[in-house]
């Protein structure tokens, strides 16, 4: 969308970006940006220093040079961790691990960040957790425990639970990654409604169809550097970048393009787009 | 006819050894409730990110874990005094409460390690996630780490307590009339080897029936949180 990208400015925008951890170098030289509304997803091989993009915008992790900055905030020059905590306020992480709070119901789960951090009090916190989890097709499960749930429906209330803040952003870390192949589904179409409904996605997959069916912009990354990027038809159609085509030929499973979309998860071309999220 | 006399002796002697036995029983009370209080807080200083609290609780934990603990006993014993000057008042400082403070002291850095490693035993990815809820540092020990860590402390806790229990024995040691300080007046007064023998096995079964069904309980609650 260039028409609008001239107008607005972007949510999150990263320039040069550079970490090493204890000198080596895992990120070198990011530039990303993601306007309000948009899907953006990143793809690349494991390794690539995707998860530390994501840790480097919510201020889990500090770049060493190079410039982040979410809205009006600048997350590279942060020294406080009360500043960090505005900010988180505003960005929704999700992690392929889900990290529920094993000792807390679902419910209790999606009220205690808005009860603790943002000082709401208990009757609008219930009715806000209530209808987010009628979002995620949860509301059945408000008194289970995590523990009683199967791994979609755990990252599904995960989900829930980074819209309890009423995130500008939420960012994706490979959130179907752990799940079992039936159960990824059930978690792509909640955020699938996400991106529609116009939440600003960071998304990083290994479900390529997926990125390419949802994402304005796809980022490819690569040993960390940004080889490629483009719109979602740019880099599955017509990669331009050697490496991205490669990437993309391993990654799809076949030399030629894929057929339609098929819903039969029985399907043997569908059962290689669920194998990839290892 | 022998056994019979040494039956009625020990009859004659119960309630004194029961009486002793409370005596036992106080002191371990209150030296778990006292070392549970004392070692949750070092061990909140141990897991400070500051190293000004960070050192001396370590320190407290290593001196408290590693000494004998009837060196302890002693140690409160000679080094507080009988009573405490407090204003006007005099309050004595009974033998029973330096022993019970002797073993609150080994508990409590016991207490500061079952606290650690239980902290230690929550993945990292529950702060992780409590961060990326904008949660503090503080808010994230006390609603999300803290309640988890009771329930995996809970066992190792009650281990602690029979052990505390058993330590108990020591307080006759430094003349508190406890419940092998009676058996062994008992045992002079009655001078009887078969009586002597029956007394301190009747102290062996007290202390079982005491310490055992704390055991089994630790067991079941053990496997109770195996998994989750
Ligand atoms: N906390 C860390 N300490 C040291 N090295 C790390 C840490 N986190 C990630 N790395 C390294 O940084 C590189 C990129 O990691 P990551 O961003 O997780 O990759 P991706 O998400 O693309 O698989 C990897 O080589 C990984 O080993
Ligand atoms: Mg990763």
């Amino acid at each position: 969308m260039p028409s609008i990208e001239s107008v607005v400015e972007p949510l999150v925008s990263l320039r040069d970006v550079h970490l090493a951890f204890a000198g080596n170098p895992v990120l070198k030289g990011i530039n990303l940006d993601v306007y309000p509304g948009q899907a953006v997803s990143i793809i690349g091989p494991s390794g690539s220093g995707k998860s530390t993009i994501l840790r480097c915008i919510t201020g889990l992790l500090q770049p060493q040079r190079g410039q982040i900055r979410v809205a009006d905030t600048r997350v590279d020059a942060l020294t406080r961790e009360a500043q960090r905590i505005e900010l988180r306020k505003r960005v929704g992480f999700v992690f392929q691990q889900y990290n529920l709070f094993p000792h807390l119901s679902v419910l209790q789960n999606l009220m205690i960040a808005p009860r603790k951090v943002l000082g709401r009090n208990r009757i609008d916190a219930e009715k806000d957790a209530r209808a987010l989890l009628a979002k995620v097709r949860m509301e059945h499960k408000a008194d289970a425990y995590p523990g009683q749930l199967s791994g979609g429906q755990q990252q599904r209330v995960a989900i829930a639970r980074a819209l309890t803040m009423r995130p500008q952003l939420i960012l994706f870390d490979e959130v179907t990654s752990a799940l079992d192949p039936e159960t990824v589904g059930e978690v792509l179409t909640v955020i699938r409604e996400l991106t529609q409904e116009g939440m600003t996605c960071v998304l990083v997959t290994h479900e390529m169809r997926f990125a390419e069916e949802i994402s304005d912009v796809v980022y490819f990354t690569e040993n960390g550097v940004i080889v490629e990027h483009g719109s979602a038809e740019q880099i599955f159609e017509h990669p331009a970048n050697e490496r991205t085509r490669e990437f993309l030929r391993h990654a799809l499973g076949a030399p030629a393009r894929r057929g339609p979309i098929v819903s039969d998860p029985y399907l043997l071309t569908n059962l290689s787009r669920y194998s990839l999220s290892v | 006819m022998a056994i019979e006399s040494v039956c009625m002796a020990l009859l004659q002697w119960s309630p004194a050894l029961i009486a002793g036995f409370g005596q036992n029983i106080l002191i371990s009370l209150l030296a778990i409730g006292l070392g549970t209080v004392l070692g949750l807080l070092v061990g909140m200083l141990a897991l400070s990110p500051w190293r000004l609290l960070r050192l001396p609780a370590r320190l407290w934990v290593q001196v408290f874990r590693n000494a004998p603990w009837l060196v302890l006993i002693y140690f409160t014993t000679y080094v507080f005094p009988f009573e405490i000057h407090v204003g006007s008042a005099y309050i004595p400082f009974p033998d029973w409460v330096k022993v019970t403070i002797g073993l609150a002291l080994p508990a409590s850095a016991n207490v500061a390690e079952i606290l650690r490693g239980a902290v230690a035993s929550i993945p990292g990815t529950q702060w992780e996630a409590a961060r990326s809820l904008a949660f503090s540092r503080w808010q994230i020990a006390v609603s999300i780490i803290m309640p988890q860590c009771l329930k995996r402390m809970l066992a190792p806790w009650m281990n602690l307590y029979a052990v505390v229990t058993m330590g108990t024995a020591l307080a006759s040691l430094v003349g508190v009339h406890d419940v092998i300080d009676t058996a062994q007046i008992a045992s002079n007064t009655v001078n009887l080897t078969g009586f002597t023998v029956l007394v301190y096995l009747s102290l062996l079964v007290l202390f079982f029936a005491y310490c055992y069904p704390i055991s089994r309980l630790t067991q079941r609650l053990e496997r109770r949180y195996a998994f989750y």
